[in-house]
């Protein structure tokens, strides 16, 4: 036997004495309640934390909304009715942020669309740009994939903390452009720089994931298409709008509508980068219901599951969106 | 001891019924087959009986008990699959062992078993391998030795021939004939090769679409069709059959009127047949031989040649008699010309009768 | 070599470069320095001394200025190249800046003080590494304690996701009973429920069960992983039924049939998993964020956020800390890209 080989038999052996004593009581339960009753046995630990975990959640999040005051536990708190949502609502003008009772959780709002627009478009654009290259015949192609992917790995604090970093007086970014005669500057007490900054940093750090997805995209067309429209005398950009993008939109779809959900709840790499400021620049969605329901005095959870569901709304339709998008993409990727 | 009986024995998936009331009486040490087409309930029969899947009605017993009841691990069944379902990530030793150390056997005797059955179906050398590792005739032979070690009531076997290539599959099928003779025990035999059929079994089930068409040995299904299925099932190329209407019958033979207007003596008693009745005629086509010109006899009849394929030892001729197929296989080499006529003897072949059922009609000779 | 260039730097046929071959390169060179830059910044930044990290223009590598201790001096002084008024040039120490003047002496001579023009002294710098940047973090944060909490919360969240979620999977696969097309609706319904949309309840629900400021208020929540119950199923689907009804012949129990047939076969999609639930569980920040308010209780992650977040950030041990934070996934990457690539290819999880 091989060293590895005996080593693995080391460790599994506890594995197999644990297995095997559970076996005997597991034997009698089978003989009892027969293979359906070990179905159960199965399935039921995993959703019975699932369903305490996020089914529950999930059901009383709604009753959470309709509820007011700072208490945290539902009886403590007293029922409000739609009060909560009429507050989120009350503006004088629904075009300006700042004549809404609620103001920050409209410019959270303002502030994620418009996050969201750029995010997603520079996304796609980069990711696109990028399969395409690495799907080119180069050298070394997966040291490329793997620069590209990465930062996909990083945590979302360490990514924060990275470019927070980067982009302080003394940081790289002054450096770099000190010799064309920059003057140093602190970029993130920019209201339009930390922003910039914001749907920069979500870029580099995800950009890489949809690239690898699109790139398995389009690994995935046969090369018999390319050489046929070779054959053919096709021009490159045609061949790219006739022959990969279709055959492309399968995936491309699956990656908007990922991004998309992904970038409504922007938070974790975006706050430890600029703590939603300056003011409330890159004051997002997630952060709003983080701050609202956890952080500010008093806290108002009431308030926080009321925006939670809005949100919820919002990806559900996203949700259906790719439901009904995926299917009419499979159907034009069969063709 | 590998006694099998089916009682009425029924099964639906839901709302598709697969079995409609198996009745079936097996012997012990005996080798019987399950034929017929795809999908006419084989597998469901056989994984009913080994206990994998729950009947919804009727009475499954071994060895006179009941087992209705009784989990597929405790019937004292094995089984060899189709796909031969080797655990791929265990060494042929431990796939063999698997089941003895279920069931708590002693490490020395379980050795020993595995021993004697690799040896007895010449696997030793691969005992330390993977499944992966093997060829698909090795594959198949450690499925076996694992039905084998456990020294089963009854082996039940599934299609276990149907991965092979052409030339394993015979000589295999030779070896399992013998390992039935050797072992001596009870064994079911799941295939849709009608060859494997004949040649293996002691006695052959017909089934189709989830009933019992005949159960026979394969000399008497052979030669005795209980009805045209079976008739047309067994035996390859297939019988060829003629719609045929009685002309006239005398006690010693009947004539029939075949398409084209031949007329057609075949010596008959006894069987109840009117004058005008309409009946289907098979013969094989082995039986027929070539007329030697005496054209208008009673016995023979006329057609053209469309196809000859000349297999060296035999040629298979396919004819066009009045618009309808016949298949004639005759021994030897002939020159024959596809689009020439030539004359179809009958005069030795067995005739086979059936009623517009399909049933087939008693005759004597 | 002239080859290997040539491989290298092959191009879309034809002799001359094409505009898209300029493109491909421009990406490819780019993105090795944006991708790559930013980390190795940290990296070396993380070397740096404080007073190394508030210099601008700042220098790429750590440098250090050099001291010395001088005789009849208590403290270490820093020494400096000065180009004296005749020309020539010499390592002087300096003893005090006054005004646009700086006092200094000679080490080898200290009795003779010398004054010399800011402008005309540059400090002596060395190549030299700032490890107590990563030394002072284990004695003066909680850092080892941080460490082991992540550990826990990694490897307990995996591997009670990979026992459940696989047993789930199973039962999904493998069994026909009544609810299965529910539960795996639910469970397909649910792929997309974030976190920030349950926060609130789900928080009240940990501290119902006592598990507010407790690791396992951590834990549990993300071990029922929709994502992970159904690559796991998906995977399962190809093991063939007959495998199954196989040992149900050799006479295994179900319970057996799960763990010496099923889970080994299943070994490839499981190790995906495993990477993910690892990358995933090392990384989360929000939820512990809120479950955890102890201090003794952080998880790495959190802790970075936390000292970053102070009003005097010290630059210094957060870099570093980072670094370390950086560590496991970087290995992770390094040793197990191919998986985690084929598995976001195959799968769309992350
Ligand atoms: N689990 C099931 N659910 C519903 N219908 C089933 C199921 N298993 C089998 N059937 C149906 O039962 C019928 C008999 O299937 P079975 O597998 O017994 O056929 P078979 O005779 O073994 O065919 P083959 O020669 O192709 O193996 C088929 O029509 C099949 O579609
Ligand atoms: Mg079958």
């Amino acid at each position: 036997m091989s060293p590895s080989a005996s080593l693995r038999e080391i460790a599994l052996t506890p594995v197999r004495v644990v297995m095997g004593l559970i076996d005997a009581p597991l034997r009698a339960l089978q003989k009892r309640t027969g293979l359906s009753g070990m179905a159960l046995f199965f399935l039921a630990p995993n959703m019975l934390i699932f369903g305490i975990f996020v089914l529950l959640p999930l059901a009383i999040n709604f009753v959470y909304s309709l509820t007011g005051g700072s208490a945290l536990f539902l009886p403590d708190r007293s029922y409000v009715g739609g009060n909560q949502y009429e507050r989120l609502f009350d503006c004088s003008s629904y075009l300006d942020p700042l004549t809404c009772q609620e103001d920050a959780f409209w410019t959270a709002v303002s502030n994620t669309f418009w996050f969201v627009v750029l995010q997603v478009t520079f996304m796609i654009l980069a990711a696109l740009v990028t399969a395409l290259i690495l799907n080119r015949n180069l050298a070394a192609r997966s040291f490329w994939r793997a620069v590209f992917f990465f930062p996909v790995l990083l945590s979302p604090v360490v990514v924060g903390l990275i470019w927070r970093w980067i982009l302080q007086r003394q940081g790289l970014l002054n450096f770099i452009l000190y010799p064309f005669g920059v003057e140093p500057y602190t970029w993130l007490t920019d209201r339009m720089w930390s922003f910039t900054a914001a749907v920069g940093v979500s870029l580099w750090a995800h950009m890489g994931f949809y690239a690898l997805i699109l790139l398995a995209g389009l690994q995935a067309i046969p090369k018999d298409l390319y050489e046929a429209a070779d054959m053919d005398g096709t021009r490159p950009a045609r061949v790219f709008w006739r022959i990969t993008l279709p055959l492309l939109m399968p995936n491309l779809i699956v990656v908007i509508v990922l991004a998309l959900i992904r970038s409504v709840q922007v938070f974790d790499e975006v706050y430890i980068l600029t703590g939603g400021g300056p003011g409330t620049s890159t004051l997002f969605l997630t952060q709003y219901i983080y701050e609202t329901g956890f952080v500010s005095q008093p806290r108002n959870p009431g308030l926080a599951a009321a925006a939670s569901i809005l949100m919820g709304l919002v990806l559900v339709v996203l949700t259906l969106l790719q439901l009904g998008l995926g299917r009419r993409g499979e159907n034009k990727g069969k063709r | 001891m590998g006694q099998i009986k089916l009682t009425n024995v029924k099964k639906s998936f839901g709302a598709v019924d697969v079995l409609h009331g198996i009745d079936l009486d097996i012997r012990g040490g005996e080798l019987v087959v399950f034929v017929g087409p795809s999908g006419c309930g084989k597998s469901t029969l056989l994984r009913a009986i080994a206990g994998l899947e729950k009947i919804t009605s009727g009475e499954i017993a071994i060895d006179g008990k009941p087992v209705n009841d009784v989990t597929a691990a405790d019937r004292g069944l094995a089984m060899v699959f189709q796909s031969y379902a080797l655990y791929p990530h265990m060494s042929v030793r431990q796939n063999l062992a698997f089941g003895l150390e279920n069931s708590k056997m002693p490490k020395a005797e379980i050795k020993e078993r595995i021993t004697e059955a690799a040896r007895m179906l010449e696997i030793e050398p691969y005992l330390e391998r993977r499944p992966g590792q093997l060829s698909g005739g090795q594959r198949q032979r450690v499925a076996i030795g694992r039905a084998i070690v456990r020294r089963p009531v009854a082996f039940l076997l599934d299609e276990p021939l149907s991965n092979l290539d052409a030339e394993l599959r015979v000589s295999t099928r030779a070896e399992l004939a013998a390992l039935h003779a050797r072992l001596a025990s009870t064994m079911i035999y799941v295939t849709h090769d009608q060859v494997e059929a004949m040649t293996l079994a002691d006695r052959i089930v017909v089934l189709r679409a989830g009933r019992i068409e005949q159960v026979g040995s394969p000399l008497d299904l052979y030669n005795t069709p209980a009805n045209r299925f079976v008739a047309g099932f067994i035996g390859a190329p297939h019988m060829n059959f003629l719609q045929a209407t009685i002309a006239s019958v005398t006690p010693e033979s009947i004539v029939v009127t075949l398409p084209g207007d031949h007329r057609l003596e075949i010596p008959s008693k006894g069987s109840g047949l009117v004058q005008g009745a309409k009946v289907t005629l098979g013969v094989r086509p082995q039986h027929i031989g070539l007329g030697s010109g005496t054209t208008g006899a009673n016995q023979s009849i006329p057609a053209r040649i469309r196809l000859v394929e000349a297999l060296g030892s035999e040629t298979v001729i396919h004819a066009d008699l009045a618009g309808e197929k016949m298949l004639v296989v005759v021994a030897g080499q002939h020159r024959l010309t596809p689009g020439a006529d030539i004359d179809l003897s009958l005069s030795a072949a067995p005739i086979h009768l059936f009623d517009e059922k399909g049933l087939r009609i008693e005759h004597a000779v | 070599m002239g080859r290997t260039i040539g491989f290298i730097l092959r191009r879309r046929g034809g002799k001359f470069w094409h505009w898209t071959d300029i493109v491909t390169w421009v990406w490819l060179i780019g993105g090795l320095l944006i991708m790559f830059g930013p980390a190795l910044w940290l990296i070396f930044s993380s070397f740096k001394t404080p007073a190394a990290l508030a210099e601008f223009p700042p220098s790429i590598l750590p440098y250090a200025s050099q001291q010395v201790t001088v005789q009849g001096y208590d403290k270490p002084l820093v020494l400096y190249d000065v180009t004296l008024p005749d020309g020539t040039t010499k390592k002087l120490a300096e003893v005090r800046r006054i005004g646009l003047f700086s006092q200094m002496v000679d080490p080898q001579t200290p009795g003779e003080p010398i004054r010399v023009s800011i402008n005309d002294r540059k400090p002596v710098r060395a190549l030299s590494f700032a490890t107590e940047n990563y030394t002072e973090p284990f004695v003066h944060f909680d850092f080892f304690r941080y460490l082991g909490n992540s550990v826990f919360v990694t490897v307990m969240a995996t591997l009670i996701t990979l026992v459940v979620n696989s047993m789930a999977a199973f039962a999904l696969s493998k069994y026909e009973f009544r609810g299965r097309s529910f539960a795996m609706l639910i469970i397909l319904a649910t792929l997309m429920v974030p976190l920030s949309v349950i926060m609130v309840p789900l928080y009240s629900i940990i501290s119902t069960l006592g598990l507010f400021n407790n690791l396992w208020g951590v834990i549990l929540p993300t071990v029922a992983t929709p994502t992970g119950v159904f690559i796991l199923r998906q995977y399962m689907l190809t093991i063939p039924d007959e495998l199954i009804d196989a040992a149900r012949m050799d006479k295994a129990s179900e319970w057996q049939i799960y763990w010496r047939i099923v889970l080994p076969l299943t070994a490839p999609a499981l190790a995906v998993l495993a990477i993910f639930s690892v990358v995933w569980r090392w990384n989360d920040f929000l939820w512990p964020l809120i479950v955890l308010s102890r201090k003794e209780l952080y998880t790495l992650q959190v802790g970075l956020s936390i000292y970053s977040g102070e009003l005097n950030v010290q630059w210094h041990f957060i870099l570093s800390m980072t670094v370390v934070t950086m560590i496991p996934v970087v290995l992770v990457f390094i040793f197990l890209q191919r998986f985690i690539t084929t598995g976001i290819a195959g799968t769309g999880l992350k």
